[in-house]
């Protein structure tokens, strides 16, 4: 895989005929280069523009003027989106949330981040792209915080708007890695296990268990792997910790790694945030300088630990655990058959903890200020804070870090978006809810969320937003198992003739039957939930769907379009249909 | 170790899954992906059955002593159902003039559902049929992505003929050449030519050779063979 991306990053693209040759140097075959090559979105084996131009396609985006800003790159280029210009120099493109929806419409330029674009702007930027094809000479003014850093040097904005007790306060550094160094391992899982600290990417698995059964687990090589893969569109907490928190997060993989006995960690990075890889590099070697990476972690004989980053390539299904795990491998991120659970049978079949950013941003603190301070934050069974990102149609759009246990109506009124028609929690994998449920809190007994709140208001057309989840879903679908694979197109293809009102009340009974099965049957979290935009407004806002299947009286079956059904005889003969032309 | 399955109790050793615990047991869980000769890898999701409430693929879950496990129920029966539709229009299936008509495992799971016709609209999607190969045809249409070829060429020829390429919808078989199959080292004799359960990997020359009346699913159901208890 890295040597993949290499050549992608030399090249522009991957050559076919480079693929036997890459394989002998993987020791592996031919038909596994291509399988890589061709599950993973950022690669390539057509020659590719010298830049890339991807624009952000989530439904945020979309909102925000994405369109018009796609609709003026490929006026100015002259090609359509997918193409590549003539003289090799442009590729454009469409691409799933790129993680800055708090600053959108926004693109990246190879690596390079573009937020906030108009139309108006892009003639600019394609002359100043003309100069030298180097993004980066758009970056004219940096954002704050770690992104003006020398080696970030990003036009993207924190947007830090609440600052919690746990992560976004000032903390003192390695205050919890000192005092893990005072315990034994099986203290710091037991510290972590009474603090009732919870997986932050979304499923919430306990965080203290998961350690305890990786040091259980037998195996020599032990993992540690971070989780920096927030796909889930809308969520973009984890690029506020990676530039602004980056310490903590490796303060919190070293005491994992103590606690389990690993001696490696894997940062995986997602390939969209590929403009933080210098930083985080940096961060590393710093820390290895520190003594607080390497052979004998702050003086104590025996604890070695080290970390690499693995970048991805542009793939969702990459943030669910098992396919990131085959992705540091080198492979394609199909999800795997558990058991095995990783922390049995992970990483190069080792036992291996994989946990999110923030969620080892929160076990630093933790060993730092105690389990029952953590514990005291937030509810009962949902402890500490969440950081949330919030987008869509609110006065002001960002990051907050707030106790678990907020309710809806209370995230709204900080946000400014009080008379929001309908709320997405946990982006498309999760539920949108309607006013009537505003009181609902968010913690992981009523609404958990990895992060991602997207806001919209009364404007809006719910369906066209259902529609976006369902196309991504599809587009992100590793195609392994039938109900996922084929399930979502069928959902998909059922909506829009609902949409284009076409539909019959039945069409309602198809959608839940199919989506139920879709759910159930799936291999892995992906298809588990995909169906749930669908599903979720299905119960939550059903008079939209109502208004749109309505019986026809005529007794004609709407979804049958006639002339389309005489499409390819009337070509074949050359004539129009005397009855159905008429009409 | 015992559990149950319908609430019946059946005998397990350790390390078994529950679908070859349930085939010893004269027990069918349907299953299109799975082959006795390799390795499960629980993509076609036919074999779902509920594990104490949960679903899970039988073909790769392990058994574990007092297991409840449901398979029979209206619900599963729906959802498998709607399984192998799904399969069926994603393809171009051309049942009535298929040389794997009636030693079809995906045609013979139709027929034991009682699918005379699929309930979602086909997708009829363009898909390639390569016959470079002087012996072996493949045939993209009647493909259901059950990687048995990837698996068989892989742990039974020794070879690397197949590799599941591309992804969601457009996933398909790939092979270990520069373009087609004939590219590969693959042999007619390679139990991956043997192994596939539908009309994708065709022998050539051997179309038709079964009189109507003979062929594996004439008689009797697919899985009639385990639930008679003749299996292994």
């Amino acid at each position: 895989m890295d040597m993949v991306r290499e050549v992608q990053q030399e090249l522009g693209y991957v050559p076919p005929e480079y693929y036997e040759l890459i394989a002998k140097e993987a020791g592996t075959h031919r038909v596994e280069v291509e399988s890589v090559i061709s599950f993973y979105a950022f690669l390539s084996d057509r020659k590719q523009g010298k830049v890339v131009l991807r624009l952000c396609d989530d439904i945020i985006d979309r909102f925000k003027g994405a369109d018009d800003v796609a609709a003026a790159f490929e006026n100015e280029l002259g090609i359509s989106m997918g193409e590549t210009t003539e003289d090799g120099h442009f590729t454009l493109e469409w691409t799933a949330c790129i993680g800055m929806s708090d600053q959108a419409p926004a693109a990246l330029a190879n690596d390079t981040v573009l937020t906030n674009l108009t139309p108006e702007k892009v003639p600019g930027i394609i002359a100043a792209l003309r100069k030298k094809f180097d993004p980066q000479d758009l970056v004219s003014e940096c954002g704050d915080g770690g992104n003006a850093d020398p080696l970030v040097q990003a036009m993207v904005q924190n947007n830090i708007l609440e600052r919690g007790e746990v992560l976004l306060c000032d903390c003192t550094p390695e205050a919890g890695l000192k005092k893990t160094l005072e315990k034994t391992p099986q203290e710091v899982i037991a510290e972590i296990k009474e603090s009732g600290l919870q997986g932050r990417g979304g499923a919430g698995f306990l965080v203290g268990l998961k350690w305890d059964f990786t040091r259980g687990a037998a195996g020599e090589n032990k993992f540690i792997l971070c989780n920096a893969d927030e796909g889930e569109p809308g969520t973009f907490k984890d690029r506020v910790l990676l530039t602004e928190r980056p310490d903590l997060m490796i303060e919190g993989m070293t005491i994992a790694a103590y606690s389990t006995g690993a001696e490696t960690g894997i940062i995986y990075l997602r390939a969209e945030y590929a403009y933080l890889r210098a930083f985080l590099e940096e961060v590393l070697n710093r820390r290895r300088k520190a003594g607080l990476l390497g052979n004998s972690i702050s003086g104590k004989e025996g604890f070695n630990f080290d970390i690499r980053i693995q970048m991805g390539a542009g793939a969702y299904v990459c943030g669910e655990e098992s396919s990131l795990i085959s992705s540091c491998e080198g492979t394609r991120g199909d999800p795997a058959d558990r058991p095995p659970f990783p922390a049995i049978a992970g990483y190069k079949v080792s036992p291996t903890a994989v946990n999110n950013v923030e969620s080892y941003c929160c076990a630093a603190r933790i060993m730092d200020k105690g389990a029952v301070w953590f514990e005291n934050i937030g509810t009962e069974r949902s402890c500490g804070t969440k950081l949330l990102s919030v987008c869509g149609d609110c006065e002001r759009p960002g990051v907050y870090e707030v106790p678990f246990g907020i309710t809806v109506a209370e995230l709204l009124k900080k946000v400014g978006a009080e008379d929001a028609a309908a709320v997405q929690i946990a982006g498309p994998s999760g539920q949108m809810i309607d006013r009537g449920q505003y009181h609902r809190k968010i913690c992981f007994s009523d609404l958990p969320t990895g992060g991602s709140i997207m806001v919209f208001s009364a404007q809006r057309d719910l369906l066209e937003v259902v529609d976006a989840f369902m196309e991504f879903f599809i587009d992100e679908s590793c195609g392994y198992c039938v109900p996922c694979r084929v399930g979502n197109v069928l959902l998909r293809q059922r909506l829009e003739r609902i949409r284009e009102g076409k539909g019959v009340p039945e069409d309602l009974d198809y959608l839940e039957r199919l989506g139920k099965s879709t759910c159930r049957m799936s291999r892995c979290g992906l298809g588990q939930t995909s169906p749930n935009p669908i599903l979720s407004t299905l119960k939550n806002f059903r008079p939209i769907y109502n208004a749109l299947v309505r019986e026809d009286r005529s007794g004609l079956q709407k979804s049958f379009d006639v002339l389309k059904a005489v499409e390819d005889a009337s070509e074949l003969t050359g004539r129009r249909s005397v009855i159905f032309h008429a009409r | 170790m015992k559990f149950t399955i319908d609430g019946q109790e059946i005998e397990a050793k350790p390390g078994q899954t529950i679908m070859e615990a349930a085939d010893a047991a004269g027990i069918y869980i349907p299953r299109l992906c799975a082959h006795s000769d390799l390795k499960p890898i629980g993509s076609c999701r036919v074999c779902t059955v509920i594990v104490d409430g949960r679903p899970q693929a039988a073909c790769v879950k392990p058994v574990a002593e007092g297991m409840v496990v449901e398979n029979e129920t209206p619900e599963l029966l729906e959802h498998r159902r709607n399984i192998i539709d799904m399969m069926f229009v994603e393809g171009n299936h051309f049942c009535m003039f298929c040389e794997r008509s009636g030693n079809c495992e995906l045609q013979a799971m139709a027929y034991r559902f009682g699918i005379t016709a699929p309930q979602y609209p086909f997708q009829f999607p363009p898909k390639e049929v390569d016959a470079s190969h002087p012996d072996v045809m493949l045939d993209h249409n009647r493909c259901i992505m059950c990687a048995r070829c990837v698996r068989a060429s892989q742990e039974l020829d020794g070879k690397n003929v197949f590799q599941s390429i591309g992804r969601g919808f457009d996933r398909k078989i790939g092979v270990n050449g520069e373009k087609v199959l004939a590219d590969t080292d693959m042999s007619v004799d390679d139990r991956s030519a043997d192994v596939c359960p539908v009309g994708c990997i065709i022998k050539k020359r051997t179309a038709f050779k079964t009189p109507i009346g003979q062929r594996l699913y004439d008689h009797q159901p697919i899985g009639s063979d385990i639930e008679e208890g003749g299996h292994e």
